[in-house]
């Protein structure tokens, strides 16, 4: 109110001074942010963008050649790119439905008021604060070919799951979704307890069965809450990294069957120490990210209902 | 066909009884009112007819069949609720189809009532629309029309017109009694505006603290209240209510109550000699300022209402009174001593201790 006075009472110049004035506070505000994120984040993200533009020259110890956008385009078209993008694709499909799935079933599940539910929901959501690692040595071990779970359950295919050409890859996603069950849940939750109560029961009064009020009903008032659960399993889906690393590793005869895009992008840096190569591929798998991420919001977005 | 008895209905939430041995008989066809003040048990009533509460004790039946434990979509009643929940990712026609296509009605029937329906309400403009896209009122009017589509048992409305502005609101009274007429349907209707009920009901049920108070057509209640809460709480203001005893001399019987007396009729002194202590009740309108008033009172507050004016005193005692004035009398000033003249005729009385009505036995 009182600011409001003021600023109808000041003249343009001294409006332009106090903006100006404001807006060098603002920034100050933001500077220690902008530090760790220059640091961090801004920094090697346009330096990545600078090694792309140099190869690597097969020998150690030579300095690496500028080669402009030659290198982009011979990377794209390897086939070790196009095949890394295949198992990428794969995995995001075993992924993304699964872990939705999951996580919407189990957050109607846990919607009933039942006698300590609570109990189960502290259950369901765990999964997201344990650590990648140490879940990653518990799969480990249910699915070791001696004395894990899956002999037990008379599951032993030769190789081993996880040395498997065919297997490794599922098993990883398996405990991949296993791992995004608990943000799942969280998000899905959460959009379910925010639905209106009254619409679903003027849904039950219209005559709608527990099922058609589901899909008639709760899904479609869910779908912001759906639609936002896609993107953030998409993204956890690209970026993957760790239980990929744990489970199955450089070493392992399966390995070219789990490259996943991050995961490529990882053992060329580290193991073929190949930075330009690694570079190129970051930025693909940056693109692809993006571009889905706009592409949701565009197309879906619109289908989306947000109630009012 | 829709007749809705209630019978000895009792729900509780934890060591609260919203709804307490409730026994009411709704016939086919009537609308009738459930009036009381906020948590009175009213919404749970209705929403136990729905389907939507379960009883902990009792039955209600619609239509001559117990439906304590038939699905709410298996009862053919159609609800309004207060916030109106139409599907909001639903155009204004999907959702007054939506009852119809869970019955599995053919796409040509029911195109055929949608538009039927659309046209009795003044929705057709609309159809198209998403409710967001919607005025409050239209809103209102959607609700409406996907509970009529139904053609069911009977209607359960949860204060539909709560949220609407006071002139809507007046229109849309109209519009649902004339609606509610024509189509013949039982209707429970939920309300906390005793102007809605008077004006809408039949009959109206009064509740208060889960229990039912009295059951009658709206003048009866109004004319003669049964107990002490329904005489304080219908009118606006309510009925007048002070402490008093019988006193009877030559110059005939009279109610003595804190700064004065009120004059009874024959029939009134007889009653309240039986009783012993009482509770007198006069309606404002029963009151009149009158320097030769029975009555000692100092005024509190005048509330000046254009065509009216509510004088509020005070009694010795404390206890309030309302005297309704027409517009143009003189208003006295606050703080004014004042003396008050009661009507004979428009005395009520109830027993002190139970606040039930004294009445002579039919």
């Amino acid at each position: 109110m009182i600011r409001g006075v003021e600023l109808a009472e000041a003249g343009p110049v001294r409006r332009r001074a106090r903006r100006v004035r404001e807006a060098g506070l603002g920034y100050l505000l933001l500077l220690p942010a902008l530090c760790v994120f220059g640091v961090f984040v801004f920094y090697p993200f346009a330096r990545n963008f600078k090694l792309a533009l140099y190869q690597t020259p097969p020998y150690p110890n030579l300095p690496s050649t500028y080669v402009g956008l030659h290198q982009v385009g011979q990377v794209l078209s390897s086939s070790n790119f196009l095949e890394s993008l295949v198992t990428t694709v794969l995995f995001v499909v075993f992924i993304v439905p699964a872990g939705l799935l999951i996580g919407l079933f189990l957050a109607v599940v846990a919607q009933r008021q039942l006698r300590g539910i609570a109990a189960y929901r502290v259950i369901f959501s765990s999964t997201v604060v344990t650590s990648v690692a140490v879940s990653a040595l518990v799969f480990y071990s249910l699915m070791n070919p001696v004395v894990g779970l899956l002999p037990w359950l008379g599951i032993s295919p030769h190789p081993s799951v996880l040395e498997n050409t065919t297997w490794a890859l599922p098993a990883v996603a398996v405990m991949a979704v296993w791992q995004f069950i608990g943000m799942s849940f969280i998000i899905m939750s959460a959009g379910l307890q925010a639905l209106p109560e009254d619409v679903l029961e003027a849904a039950k009064v219209d005559g709608a069965s527990t099922w058609t009020s589901f899909w008639r009903v709760t899904v479609p008032l869910l779908s912001p809450t759906l639609f936002f659960a896609l993107v953030v399993a998409m993204i956890y889906a690209f970026q993957t990294f760790g239980q990929i690393d744990i489970l199955i590793g450089y070493q392992n005869a399966a390995y070219e069957h789990v490259n996943v895009l991050i995961y490529n992008i990882y053992t060329t840096l580290v193991y073929e120490e190949n930075p330009g190569r690694a570079a190129v591929m970051s930025i693909a798998l940056f693109a692809i990210t993006l571009v889905l991420t706009v592409l949701q919001l565009r197309i879906l977005e619109r289908r989306v209902h947000y109630g009012r | 066909m829709g007749r809705l008895v209630f019978d000895g209905v009792t729900k509780r939430f934890g060591d609260v009884v919203a709804v307490d041995h409730l026994d009411l008989d709704v016939a086919d066809g009537e609308l009738l009112v459930l009036l009381g003040p906020s948590g009175c048990g009213k919404t749970t009533a209705l929403r136990m007819v729905a389907g939507l509460e379960a009883l902990d004790e009792g039955t209600i039946a619609i239509d001559g069949q117990v439906v304590n434990d038939v699905e709410p979509k298996d009862r053919d009643i159609a609800m309004v609720f207060q916030t109106y929940a139409l599907y909001p990712h639903l155009t204004v026609a999907r959702n007054i189809e939506f009852p119809l296509r869970q019955r599995g009605l053919d796409r040509e029937e029911r195109g055929r009532r949608v538009r039927e329906v659309a046209v009795t309400l003044g929705l057709e403009p609309y159809l198209n629309r998403k409710p967001g896209q919607l005025s409050g009122g239209q809103r209102q009017r959607v609700a409406l029309a996907r509970a009529i589509v139904r053609q069911p048992q009977a209607f359960l409305m949860d204060e539909p017109l709560s949220n609407l502005d006071a002139a809507l609101r007046v229109q849309t009274r109209a519009d649902i009694v004339a609606l509610q007429d024509r189509l013949g349907t039982t209707t429970l209707y939920v309300t906390h505006d005793q102007v809605e009920a008077m004006t809408m009901g039949d009959r109206i049920a009064v509740l208060s603290a889960g229990v039912l108070q009295q059951v009658a057509p709206p003048q009866d209640l109004y004319d003669r209240p049964g107990n002490t809460f329904v005489a304080g709480f219908l009118g606006s203001p309510g009925m007048n209510l002070m402490g008093g005893a019988l006193v009877e001399d030559q110059a005939g019987a009279t109610a003595r109550v804190s700064g004065g007396s009120v004059p009874l009729t024959a029939d009134r002194a007889a009653l309240a000699r039986a009783a012993g202590s009482l509770t007198v009740g006069v309606r404002p309108e029963a009151l009149a300022l009158d320097p030769a008033g029975t009555l000692e009172a100092s005024v509190v507050i005048v509330e000046a209402l254009g065509a009216e004016a509510h004088v509020i005193c005070k009694l010795p005692d404390g206890t309030r009174l309302v005297v309704r004035q027409e517009a143009g009398r003189h208003r006295p000033q606050l703080g004014e001593a004042v003396r008050v003249a009661v009507e004979a005729s428009g005395v009520h009385l109830f027993g002190a201790a139970d606040g039930r009505r004294l009445e002579a036995a039919a």
